[in-house]
């Protein structure tokens, strides 16, 4: 599966020469690797989409060739001469521009200002507004010098990031969620500056989670996930199927050898464990939930959705296709825009970032238990009670801890999940809602978790809805399983053939219709 | 030197006078005043405020006691007093928690302003509505005799204030520890999104509630200090308690019981520098200094401590 776009046969092309080659490439944060031996070649005038799910290692890919951080392994090729770049001044200098999805803009500053900024010698404001304005026109991307930043919109900001790297000559540039920030419109119209740039002899490096922008833009696709590169071609040679496969680590192992690790002995939705579904009484329903983000985005359209007690519900869908918000508005925790919910009054969340939103790592065990009452409790507080309620949940969820007062943060990852899991799931008997819930961890860690999650017991069976980015994971706990594409929730019915995983790719791609769309993109 | 620290320490412990009419009497704001800044730090809140909520609270208990005037007796004249400074104290913090609320002041920039608007409003106080009759100083009149507050120990100037700010503290305490709402206050300071999230707190309105609190706090050490110790308003009432307070409330590491040593130890630092500077000859600036000290030593190693947390949980949460 894993194909190295510089080996593609590509003729007398022009585009067959290499702009930016990186090779293996480690990066590792304390104990964290982000970064596993990445790859991935970039040819001269050509968009290259760098695709993966959130935490995939992205971003650190891509400063580190901009000299943003240096990677502790690996070797960075410039035209096809290695180079090391210590600082990002290093990487301009050689052409490389970068515009980071957080812009880096003095909003005070005005235009002229914030491009001069970094320069050396005198600073003339005329001369320099006056080369801003003919590399802008030149380039087709109007700004107007002396706005100051603060009073522009977020998309004109983001052409003067552009024109900013334009002006220091960079002939390589690398866009960080360029479109996330845009409306649609404005998207298609950077895409379409893209491709224009590229076809002049520039060359685009598009990092992205959007499956749709890659296909209809990019020339070559490489796809990381968990650090590591799990596939790298031409878009040609790539289908939809193929980069969910890469995306969520469905059907295709790490670099494309060994094969998926199995969290259960029969990765596939368990249908024949699934309760009766004609229990008339759902436990969680959403009825024409639609649902706009501050951004004014339509995230979720006309969801109508029953869990029942005792399924486990496995959503699935890319990154901005709709399971967050869906997984969040039966949470509880964020309210429809339109739409009618209903949910019993306790129901339990596992939100994804567990050190920021599940716990408080310097309260202790004790006091992370009761912070789930947090909002309702009132009075005194029973601590020798709530002491021996925690005691028994360590007990019962098998947390490691030497006791319900020690500080959350002295407890790994896995023992902090299984405390989270068991703490909501003590408030909540109707209905569980987990997002993420192997992120951070590790394979048997994940594992415990996951086994957890399917055997969650208690009379009434609580009703469980969760989300991952991981195929197999899903497939592996899940009763029933439903796909987000486009902020459309739609139930996959699950295939006579267990191992078939083309109906649950096809639903997050929106199948047919969706092929259509990507193939007439904007070439 | 030694002579100097011998001046210090006479002029805090050296004597019952000392102990119970300087030291104890310049702690009595302290506690007050620290317990505010803590329990505001406590929420993530922070009051830099403790000095303009003091004059306001000093304002307010003076004006109050000079417009009811001698007609009510002290048992009602003092918890009014009490009153007036604490909603005067709450109010002033209140403009900085609304700005907060509402527009996202950050209220480090709102509340230091604020101290300054109070300043200049008690300078106006003391040359306009409340000055004295004869019209000559820039001060107030005496708070009539039923306003001031009782002294506790005879021939000492120890008083009340002193007494309810250590019952403040107890409580304070209590609350913290014990109380449904304590914990709420802790949860909100130690992580605003995991209180939001697993525990579905109010943040919004939790920190609301404790800024003002923590400025009632400020406003009613304003109203002791009238009626305990000036029994009467100035523009110097207040030798920057409100900024001493601070330190109080960090070198106690936020915690209630802590603040009385700490509000003790300041006060005994306040009433030696005076004492060095009459005895030994050296300003008492130079105590200004070993305050400024403690407080960068204490900011310094807090600090450390929890950088190196948050780094140990970013790492934690990667991937």
């Amino acid at each position: 599966m894993t194909q190295r776009a510089a080996t593609e046969p590509m003729g007398a092309d022009p585009r067959d020469h290499e702009a930016l080659a990186l090779e293996g490439i480690t990066v590792r944060f304390g104990p964290v690797t982000a970064l596993d031996g990445a790859h991935c070649t970039i040819r001269r005038g050509t968009v290259h989409a760098i695709l993966g799910e959130n935490g995939a290692g992205k971003t650190t890919l891509m400063r580190a060739a901009f000299g943003w951080l240096m990677p502790d392994a690996g070797t960075i090729r410039l035209h096809g001469a290695p180079v090391t770049f210590r600082t990002s001044a290093e990487a301009i200098a050689q052409g490389i521009g970068m515009v980071h999805q957080h812009f880096m803009l003095i909003p005070a500053m005005t235009v002229t200002e914030n491009i001069a900024l970094g320069g050396r010698g005198r600073f003339d404001a005329g001369t320099t507004a006056a080369r801003i304005t003919a590399v802008a026109d030149g380039a087709g991307l109007p700004v107007d010098p002396v706005a100051r930043v603060r009073d522009l919109a977020v998309s004109a900001q983001q052409r003067v990031e552009i024109v900013k790297a334009l002006v220091r000559d960079a002939r390589i540039l690398i866009l960080d969620e360029p479109t996330a920030v845009l409306t649609p419109d404005q998207a298609t119209e950077l895409l379409r500056w893209v491709r224009t740039f590229a076809d002049a002899g520039g060359t685009v490096v598009l990092i992205t989670h959007k499956l749709r922008e890659a296909f209809a833009v990019a020339d070559d696709l490489t796809v990381l996930r968990q650090g590591r590169t799990v596939l790298s071609a031409a878009r040609a040679l790539v289908t939809e199927a193929h980069l969910i496969e890469a995306l969520t680590g469905a059907g295709v192992g790490p670099g494309g050898a060994g094969g998926p690790v199995p969290y259960h002995p029969m990765p596939t939705a368990r249908v024949a464990d699934a309760p009766e579904v004609d229990d008339p009484a759902p436990v969680l329903r959403l009825d024409g939930v639609r649902y706009v983000d501050p951004r004014g985005v339509t995230r979720l359209r006309a969801v109508d959705l029953a869990v029942y007690p005792g399924e486990i519900l496995g959503v699935i869908g890319v990154e901005g296709s709709g399971p967050r918000e869906l997984l969040r508005i039966l949470a509880g925790r964020l309210t429809p825009t339109t739409g009618r919910v209903t949910r019993p009054d306790a129901v339990g969340f596992v939100p994804e970032d567990r050190l920021h939103d599940a716990v408080i790592p310097s309260f202790s065990l004790t006091e992370n238990l009761v912070l789930a009452d947090g909002g309702e409790a009132r009075g005194w507080m029973d601590w020798s009670t709530w002491r021996t309620i925690t005691r028994d949940l360590l007990a019962t969820a098998d947390v490691r801890a030497a006791g319900p007062d020690v500080p959350m943060a002295t407890l790994s990852g896995g023992n902090q999940q299984r405390f989270v899991v068991g703490r909501e799931r003590r408030r909540a008997v109707a209905a569980l809602i987990v997002e993420h819930p192997t992120r951070g961890l590790d394979l048997t860690a994940s594992a415990r978790i996951l086994a957890d999650l399917r055997a969650l017991g208690g009379n009434p069976r609580p009703a469980v809805v969760f989300h991952s980015a991981d195929l197999d994971e899903v497939l592996s706990v899940a009763t029933r399983v439903v796909a987000c594409f486009e902020g459309r929730v739609r139930e996959v019915s699950p295939p006579s053939d267990p191992t078939d995983r083309t109906p649950y790719t096809r639903a997050m791609t929106g199948s047919v219709e969706t092929t259509a769309v990507s193939s007439g993109g904007t070439r | 030197m030694t002579e100097a620290l011998l001046a210090l320490w006479d002029g805090a412990f050296g004597s019952s006078y000392a102990i119970w009419s300087a030291t104890l009497v310049r702690s009595a704001p302290l506690l007050w005043l620290g317990l505010g800044v803590a329990l505001a730090f406590r929420a993530g809140v922070l009051n830099i405020g403790a000095e303009g909520q003091f004059l306001m609270g000093a304002i307010g208990a003076t004006a109050m006691a000079q417009v009811v005037g001698r007609s009510v007796p002290g048992l009602v004249m003092i918890p009014l007093m009490a009153l007036v400074g604490g909603v005067a104290g709450a109010g002033w913090a209140g403009i900085a928690a609304w700005l907060r609320q509402r527009f996202g002041v950050l209220e480090v920039i709102s509340t230091i302003m604020l101290n300054f608007i109070a300043l200049a409003t008690i300078g106006w106080m003391v040359r306009g509505p409340l000055q004295e009759p004869t019209r000559i100083y820039p001060q107030s009149a005496e708070i009539p005799w039923s306003a001031q507050w009782p002294f506790l120990i005879p021939g000492q100037r120890l008083h009340l204030g002193f007494v309810l700010g250590l019952l403040a503290c107890a409580i304070a305490w209590v609350v913290l520890t014990r109380t449904a709402t304590g914990f709420r206050i802790r949860a909100v300071g130690a992580s605003p999104s995991a209180a939001t999230s697993a525990g579905q707190i109010d943040v919004g309105r939790t920190v609301m509630r404790v800024f003002l609190v923590s400025g009632a706090c400020a406003g009613l050490a304003g109203a002791a200090e009238v009626g305990g110790v000036t029994w009467a308003l100035y523009e110097g009432i207040s030798p920057g308690y409100g900024y001493t307070a601070i330190a109080v409330a960090l070198l106690a590491r936020l915690h209630p019981g802590w603040i009385v040593v700490s509000a003790i130890f300041f006060g005994a630092l306040e009433a030696g520098a005076s004492a060095m500077q009459r005895d030994a000859g050296v300003p008492s600036v130079v105590v200004q200094v070993i305050v400024a000290v403690i407080i960068l030593g204490v900011l310094a190693g807090s600090q450390r401590r929890t950088r190196v947390d948050a780094l140990r949980v970013r790492a934690g949460s990667r991937r």
